[in-house]
């Protein structure tokens, strides 16, 4: 039996230990290294990223697509869980929580890395056009990330709480931040009431705004005229994939989290094994969109369309095409329908397969299009006729994903990446369970 | 809690009165002007002058009464970018089977916009829809369309669509996000992708060329969109666009659809006559975007389709700038 003091020391945040500050510089030193490729960016121009005028668009739209869909993941872990009440979610929600957060934060940095011009960005709130697509953006993400923030911080506040008095001899600074945010928090009867209604607030709302989020996203694409963008298929087909990518990223952190922070006492077999069957289904879910998407419109084949899915399918993008589709999405199914597959060590593998997989699925999505305008492409250098990214792209891109790890390193090393008092909570409640049943 | 809620409401009914009560009299004090406004004015000076309003009936006014208009000088001749020519609707009709790839009017084009990129506004495509039809020739610009799907998607406004149906670009307000290059199904539009280098740029102060949206290219600037302008800065000299006059066929005709005229700089003919002819058509009609250009169908050629092929360059668009010219300039 766990006691209060053991779950605290088990759960309390540590300090770094050799591997873990190895891991950090390196990822500040990536990010360093982004910086200056896109300092470098901002003085050449663009003109050092491989988008020309037919592949206008390139991985930091892809990426920031990525980004977008991963930030999916506390809508649905911590929202949808928590409404249709699967009591599992508890020792991975604040991790999913983490995520969501640093995932939208990384979204909204990532499109402005895209903007060739980020010196006139106020343009966007002063100049604002409502019919734009980018406008819904510019206000979904910061509401996003707004109330993902709010979603991460209100089940902490009691947390905070039991920091403060728990380092207070200790370590008087760090009580002293976390006191500051427990917003004196007491635990009596008003307050649990009050922060319950938050944040049962909180988690309907981040429902209807995470779906808009993904769908506004898919209307950047669809709002064209563009063959594989222009389809009504995609807002779902957007949602359904950002569940997978962002269940995905959750599978493979809370992996590398339990095993840096020794977890395995709260987040056990039976997790992963729930886990898997939630991410078996997401996979499943977009699996049927994706066939929306690519079977369905070989019956017509339209000849633009057709040019397209030739291209996907026989094509110069047939190898990232079936890569994506095949690894990524239908032998994650399979081996998520065993019960051997759904253990943490394979979890870890199929989980890290659909995160990378989901990245270069939303490559598949943004840069064959381009290259198939409706007028053949003419009267530019042969180069404009591909696209791979440069250097600068790929330090920049890199950057991003490292500066996406870094916050999730900073919040892991600060906050309890599971929830204290919630754990507690649940124990007594089911000792008292027992004991009833007992007597 | 409750007290507090109860206070709050309080304060919001007080709040709500007192608004009432101010809006009362200003309502009343708003009568009381119009009514003194309408009574007779105590110190006429009981002269008459008659005047004539402006839907034509005549009336009498104390002298008295009588001020001088002022004059909104700003806003009556003040001519607006952003909407264009009054009672104007310019469009352009592509004869393509006139047209044999001589490509005078892309050098023209480039020349005259200062085009240092790689991808030139004007384009003349070798086409040919499929293996069973005939290849031609067809000169590509921007359509100016009447539902521009760019300027629907531009987040800042800094694409817009003028009554006189020109599209143009503020080059000055664009965050070069590239929406609009991905929603022109045309292709239309080109990026500085880096600087664009221009040598115009370097003597702009010595010209007294103030950039505007009139006469794109001067100067392309680092990070935005650019495109055919549709020349508004040759309409407004009375000259046509520089494609057109440089055509050595006569594939261009320009005009004004509300005259019901195009010419080419060598015939002007009526512009519903010509569509009805030669069948005129519009590119990607279905699309519903409604473009400003209309092509004739390439059919009685006057040269073979072959003869452009040595024009062609399928991975050019703009001449590189001779190395020699440079060192003159400078």
């Amino acid at each position: 039996m766990k006691t209060h003091k053991t779950i605290l020391r088990d759960l309390k945040p540590k300090k770094f230990g050799k591997r873990d500050s190895i891991w950090t510089i390196s990822l500040i030193v990536i990010i360093i290294i982004g910086l200056i490729a896109y300092i470098d960016q901002l003085i050449k121009g663009q003109e050092v990223t491989n988008m020309r005028d037919y592949a206008l668009w390139g991985i930091y739209i892809s990426n920031f697509v990525f980004f977008v869909a991963t930030s999916f993941v506390g809508t649905v872990t911590v929202a949808i869980l928590r409404l249709t009440k699967n009591s599992w979610r508890t020792p991975l929600v604040r991790i999913a929580e983490i995520i969501s957060v640093a995932a939208i934060i990384m979204a909204g940095i990532t499109i402005m890395i895209d903007m060739a011009r980020p010196d006139r960005l106020l343009n966007l709130f002063i100049h604002a056009r409502l019919q734009s697509p980018i406008t819904w953006d510019v206000v979904i993400i910061p509401t996003y990330i707004v109330i993902s923030l709010l979603l991460l911080y209100f089940p902490l506040i009691p947390d905070f709480a039991i920091l403060k008095t728990h380092f207070k001899k200790k370590k008087p600074k760090l009580s002293k931040f976390y006191g500051r945010l427990a917003l004196n928090w007491t635990g009596s009867k008003a307050q649990k009431s009050l922060q319950e209604k938050s944040i049962r607030i909180i988690a309907i709302m981040i429902i209807p705004v995470g779906l808009l989020l993904q769908t506004i996203d898919a209307w950047l694409f669809s709002t064209t005229y563009r063959i594989g963008w222009d389809s009504t298929n995609f807002a779902p087909y957007f949602i359904s994939g950002a569940f997978v990518a962002g269940v995905g990223a959750l599978v493979t952190l809370i992996y590398i989290i339990r095993k840096a922070k020794k977890l395995e006492n709260y987040i056990t077999d039976y997790h992963f094994d729930k886990l898997g069957k939630l991410l078996a289904l997401a996979c499943l879910i977009y699996l049927y969109f994706n066939i929306n998407e690519y079977v369905i419109p070989l019956f017509t084949a339209k000849k633009g369309e057709l040019v397209h899915l030739e291209t996907l399918f026989t094509g110069s993008y047939s190898i990232l095409f079936w890569a994506v589709t095949v690894i990524g999405l239908i032998l994650p199914i399979i081996v998520l329908m065993f019960k051997k597959g759904r253990k943490p060590n394979s979890m870890f593998i199929i989980g890290l397969i659909v995160v990378i997989g989901s990245w270069w699925k939303r490559f598949v999505i943004v840069t064959p299009t381009l290259l198939h305008p409706f007028l053949p492409i003419q009267g530019v250098p042969e180069s404009w006729h591909h696209y791979f990214p440069s250097l600068h792209e790929w330090l920049i891109t890199l950057a991003t994903l490292a500066m996406a790890f870094l916050i999730i390193t900073v919040c892991v090393r600060y906050l309890p990446v599971i929830p204290i008092q919630r754990t507690i909570d649940e124990m007594e409640a089911s000792e008292a369970n027992n004991k009833n049943t007992e007597s | 809690m409750e007290d507090k809620n109860k206070s709050s409401r309080r304060k919001f009914l007080d709040n709500g009165l007192k608004l009432g009560i101010v809006s009362a009299i200003g309502g009343l004090g708003l009568s009381k002007i119009t009514s003194k406004l309408n009574a007779a004015n105590d110190d006429s000076s009981g002269e008459k002058m008659e005047l004539m309003t402006t839907d034509g009936t005549l009336i009498q006014v104390d002298t008295s009464e009588v001020i001088e208009v002022e004059h909104a000088k700003e806003h009556d001749k003040k001519y607006n970018v952003r909407e264009g020519n009054p009672n104007r609707k310019f469009v352009m009709v592509v004869d393509l089977a006139k047209c044999k790839n001589a490509l005078k009017c892309q050098s023209a084009c480039n020349k005259h916009h200062y085009i240092t990129g790689e991808n030139a506004w004007l384009k003349v495509y070798k086409m040919q829809e499929e293996k069973d039809t005939a290849p031609y020739w067809m000169p590509m610009m921007c359509m100016h369309c009447d539902q521009p799907a760019c300027v629907t998607v531009c987040p800042v406004d800094a694409t817009f669509k003028r009554k006189d149906g020109l599209v143009l670009i503020d080059n000055e307000r664009c965050i070069g996000c590239r929406f609009c290059m991905a929603a022109c199904p045309y292709s239309t539009r080109v990026f500085n992708w880096g600087e664009p280098g221009q040598e115009v740029t370097l003597n702009m102060d010595m010209t007294h060329h103030t950039p505007s949206p009139e006469h794109a290219g001067i100067p392309s600037i680092k990070g935005t969109v650019d495109k055919c302008d549709f020349c508004p800065h040759a309409i407004d000299n009375g000259e046509l666009p520089h494609c057109v006059t440089a055509c050595p066929n006569g594939v261009f005709y320009f005009g004004d659809k509300y005259e019901d005229t195009v010419t080419n700089g060598e015939e002007t003919v009526r512009l519903s006559q010509l569509l009805e002819d030669k069948s005129g058509y519009r590119l990607m009609e279905g699309l519903g975007t409604s473009p400003s250009v209309y092509y004739l169908p390439p059919v009685d050629r006057l040269v073979d389709f072959e003869d452009g092929l040595e024009d062609f360059k399928e991975f050019e668009s703009v001449e590189p700038v001779s190395p020699v010219e440079k060192p003159e300039q400078l």
